[in-house]
């Protein structure tokens, strides 16, 4: 919970937070030790001094830490976990859909746990599909388009393999699909951050939302055009929030971008814990607004509280039908624990 | 054996040659984003150039292009005998190597990890782009001046060209806007209209504001890039360190030597 200056309390869903182990322990080859470096460069580069991690905590972090993190010290009131498995870099997986429901158990009230597939090991994905859905009642996937996968190094959204898994995920209610947009490898001749897929995808499964993570940037142009014409198309804002710390104007620009094209009410806050804590992100948005001259560009577009409270929470909540009222009260029943130390 | 002084000259020749190679999707040169790692010219004038990107995982299509960028850059140097090209560090570093330094045309390498396809047009869309972000910079910085939209579209090559800017970012891309204008040869004549759009159309007086609204939304992006590359150069290339024999030309170069005051702290 986010409390205003005011006294308002503003609920909070994390759109995009990861319980990984990147440990070397867990490495399986030098893509898994340089993929968590990637991710290490990230968090380093873009974080205020002050939150600036060791290495080692970064690779593999505790359930008492990402705990305190969202809830204790940061301002959640609930988080997303996205499962991000990187079965080829990874001996156990990074992200993995058993370990983070295990560390969930403990506070199920405050965690969803998202599955994820790959369309192309066939059969098996369908399976898997339904084992996620039984097991763990799945309401949402993490997509992650230049995953290696043996030989193949990335896929698109609207292979008739992918297609087929989508269809389950439709029949079984698994509605969100959250979709990463990463480098693909092959072919060379595709621009490798392209969003098209996404326009085809959304068009043909109209009954499931596509949330598109860091709000298809480097390609904010043409995900803006997409999402203007796909009623189902969401902005994740993942990745693009900690510019509003290093780079505050740039960060006026995207929101303005995506107010405009986009619209208040699809746009949907996320830390990309453990790459960026949600306290400093969530302190800095709430005080941010989007500065005159380019808010003017965009015919006055502008950052109200209304609509920060839309898009740290509410929106999120509606794609995941959380009854945000009934939520805030079974919270306050159940106030977070700090652990005895 | 070649002097040692001769030496640092032709490196310096080749590190002048290798502003020419720019990122594709970022449109600045490659030395500016700090890739260029090492330049090494050795006694038969061979030339090895090793670079390195932000990442592991930076998109190979444009790892292929910056490679072979600048294999093209170095051997267009009247005393090079040949030319070497290392790319470390990178998922797709091997076979990027290895297609640079084959001797093998440009199109016949792409052609294999294409699916037969053509790199065309990537390259294409990517020096629209930059075209639109180079034009961007100089219409802003014409209406700074003071010039109307009416006198802005309506500008020639010739009247542009005499314009005194004074923004550093302006005067950085006004003769990079001008090259791409000739070499796509949508104006070269000093009466031909300076400000035609990539599709080589006029632009209407009420169209600018709207022309300058897209050109906009193509910087927002390459910002994005731009931003996140050089901080992730910065804090990868930490790892870099000075040898023993202490700092090198390329070390000044990338700015990794301190300053001589700063060096010492009271502490």
């Amino acid at each position: 919970m986010y409390t205003t200056k005011d006294g308002k309390e503003i609920f909070v869903l994390d759109g995009h937070t990861h319980f990984w182990d990147g440990s070397p322990e867990n490495q399986a080859n030098v893509h898994g030790k340089q993929f968590i470096e990637c991710f290490y460069a990230y968090h380093t580069n873009l974080s205020p001094p002050e939150q600036l991690w060791e290495k080692a905590k970064f690779e593999k972090y505790s359930e008492d830490d990402i705990y305190r993190d969202l809830f204790v010290d940061g301002p959640n009131d609930m988080a997303i976990i996205q499962t991000t498995v990187l079965s080829d870099f990874y001996k156990k997986g990074f992200g993995c859909l058993e370990r983070s429901n295990e560390m969930a158990k403990r506070h199920p009230e405050r965690f969803i746990v998202n599955g994820s597939f790959d369309p192309r090991d066939g059969e098996k994905a369908l399976e898997y599909i339904h084992y996620m859905k039984e097991t763990y009642d799945i309401s949402g996937v993490k997509m992650y388009t230049a995953e290696w996968n043996g030989d193949s190094k990335g896929w698109a959204l609207n292979d008739p393999a992918a297609y087929k898994c989508f269809e389950l995920c439709d029949k079984l209610g698994i509605k969100n699909i959250h979709v990463h947009k990463g480098p693909t490898i092959i072919p060379l001749s595709k621009d490798a951050f392209s969003v098209d897929d996404v326009d085809y995808a959304a068009t043909d499964f109209q009954n499931l939302n596509w949330i598109v993570e860091h709000c298809g940037l480097p390609r904010l142009d043409d995900f803006c055009w997409i999402a203007t014409q796909e009623t189902n198309v969401y902005a994740g804002l993942a990745v693009a929030m900690p510019f509003i710390h290093s780079r505050p104007r740039y960060f006026g620009e995207v929101m303005a971008e995506l107010l405009w094209w986009v619209g208040e009410d699809k746009i949907l806050f996320g830390s990309d814990y453990a790459i960026w804590t949600p306290k400093w992100l969530v302190d800095q948005f709430m005080d941010y607004q989007i500065p005159d001259d380019i808010s003017a560009e965009r015919g006055g577009v502008q950052l109200t509280d209304e609509i920060k409270e839309k898009i740290l929470g509410l929106n999120a909540a509606k794609l995941y039908g959380i009854d945000v009222a009934a939520k805030k009260a079974e919270l306050a029943g159940a106030p977070v624990q700090i652990a005895a130390e | 054996m070649l002097v040692a002084n001769l030496k640092k000259e032709l490196e310096l020749e080749v590190w002048e040659r290798l502003d020419g190679v720019t990122d594709p999707e970022l449109d600045e040169p490659i030395t500016d984003m700090g890739f260029v790692e090492a330049v090494e010219v050795t006694d038969a004038r061979k030339v090895r150039v090793a670079f390195r990107l932000p990442t592991y995982w930076c998109s190979p299509n444009f790892a292929f292009l910056m490679a072979f960028g600048i294999r093209r850059e170095v051997m267009a140097l009247p005393w090079v005998a040949e030319a070497e090209v290392l790319l470390n560090d990178h998922c797709f570093g091997d076979k990027v190597n290895e297609g640079v330094n084959s001797g093998r045309a440009f199109t016949e390498i792409f052609a294999e990890y294409c699916d037969g396809a053509r790199l065309d047009e990537v390259v294409e869309t990517f020096l629209a782009k930059a075209f639109d972000r180079r034009q961007e910079t100089v219409l802003l910085g014409l209406q700074a001046l003071g010039h109307e939209p009416a006198e802005i579209t309506a500008m020639t090559l010739g009247a542009l060209r005499r314009v005194a800017f004074s923004g550093e970012e302006e005067l950085r891309q006004l003769p990079r806007y001008l090259d791409l204008l000739l070499a796509q040869g949508l104006a070269s004549e000093p009466q031909d209209l300076a400000f035609p759009t990539w599709d080589g159309d006029e632009i209407a007086p009420h169209e600018l504001r709207a022309h300058l609204t897209k050109l906009r939304s193509t910087r927002i992006n390459m910002e994005f890039n731009g931003a996140l590359c050089r901080g992730l150069a910065k804090t990868r290339y930490k790892e870099v360190e000075i040898g023993p024999d202490g700092p090198q030309l390329i070390d000044f170069i990338a700015g990794r030597v301190p300053p001589r005051d700063e060096g010492v702290t009271a502490t």
